[in-house]
């Protein structure tokens, strides 16, 4: 049996230029283009984050150096809420006008959400010991991150048990779109109520409470956390590309062909 | 500069098992994660090139017969 005559490979919808970067095909090149700048700014971000981390901050006069689990601790957990929310976004998108491309988007960036909402359990819980003298409390704010790590696994263990990925798309993007009410209770939390967790050390509104090279260590490592997040998301929705695409043709000229990286030409 | 030495710098002021135990499984986490997507793709490579090489095979045969 050939499934190759079988499907057609879509050619890129015309008319507008957002459609055009909407089909797998036209993406997969545009990805591969974004990827190296992706690691290399990862890369160097967190060379020059870990430098003044732990170079030019200072000891924390409270904390002692316990306070540098700060510099992944709290990127950890911006990245958990981001890519929830944007999990969330393109489930959504997915469901209204029923692109392939959107819940793609959304599985790929689900297992590295995950990781971010793990990082930020486990570090806190390393900084949670020294400074509060318990490594776990069932607070609002421990508790919402814990929530929103499990309905990161609740969405891929959904998906995984569907073998049919339309419908397994269908399903889980309904756990990442309700479940997206827990971001904000995780964002509010530490206002909303009594917690052992400390209230924001970087808000819009207000001057940081924190010396500047500190918060400068954490910004720089926060953005290579946003630049390893769309690289690591970029080359897993490519993977998935090829996994569901892969009796179409243009997959198959493309992982035949001498053209595969899809990052020189196109 | 914060440290005398580099065993000063890996005390981290007594809280050197909070804060490596911290750093260690971050990094260990995400060399994994590269680890796994690196496989993954290599896998997904390697099963359309099966396909196709299966195709091409059974095209041989129906052209043969």
């Amino acid at each position: 049996m050939s499934e190759t005559q079988s499907s057609v490979a879509r050619a890129p919808s015309p008319g507008f230029s957002f459609f055009h970067y909407a089909s797998p095909q036209t993406f997969f090149p545009l990805a591969g283009k974004l990827l190296w700048p992706c690691w290399i700014a990862a890369a160097l971000l967190t060379l020059a984050g870990l430098y003044i981390g732990f170079f030019v901050a200072p000891t924390d006069a409270t904390q002692g150096d316990s306070y540098r689990i700060i510099f992944i601790h709290v990127p950890a957990a911006w990245m958990s809420m981001v890519v929830y929310l944007a999990m969330a976004f393109w489930c959504a998108v997915g469901l209204v006008f029923n692109t392939r491309l959107s819940f793609m988007m959304a599985t790929a960036l689900a297992p590295t959400g995950a990781i971010w909402a793990f990082v930020a359990l486990w570090t806190g819980a390393l900084w949670g010991k020294p400074t509060w003298g318990t490594y776990w409390v069932w607070d609002a704010r421990l508790t919402s991150e814990l929530i929103l790590f499990f309905l990161y696994c609740g969405y891929m263990a959904l998906q995984a048990a569907i073998d049919d990925p339309r419908r397994a798309d269908r399903a889980g993007a309904l756990i990442a779109i309700v479940g997206a009410v827990n971001v904000p209770i995780i964002y509010f939390s530490v206002k909303w109520w009594n917690t052992l967790h400390q209230g924001a050390s970087v808000s819009l509104t207000a001057a940081p409470t924190m010396a500047t090279t500190m918060l400068t260590g954490m910004l720089l490592m926060a953005l290579a956390a946003w630049a390893y997040t769309i690289g690591a998301a970029l080359v897993r929705v490519r993977a998935i590309m090829i996994e569901r695409e892969r009796s179409t043709d243009w997959v198959r000229r493309l992982v035949t062909g001498a053209d595969f990286k899809g990052d020189s030409r196109a | 500069m914060n440290w005398e030495s580099a065993s000063h710098f890996w005390a981290m002021g007594g809280y050197g098992f909070f804060v490596w135990a911290s750093y260690g499984v971050t990094g260990a986490v995400i060399a994994f994660e590269l680890i796994a997507l690196s496989r993954r793709m290599k896998r997904a490579r390697a099963q359309v090139k099966r396909d196709a090489a299966l195709d091409r095979i059974e095209a041989e045969k129906r052209g043969g017969a």
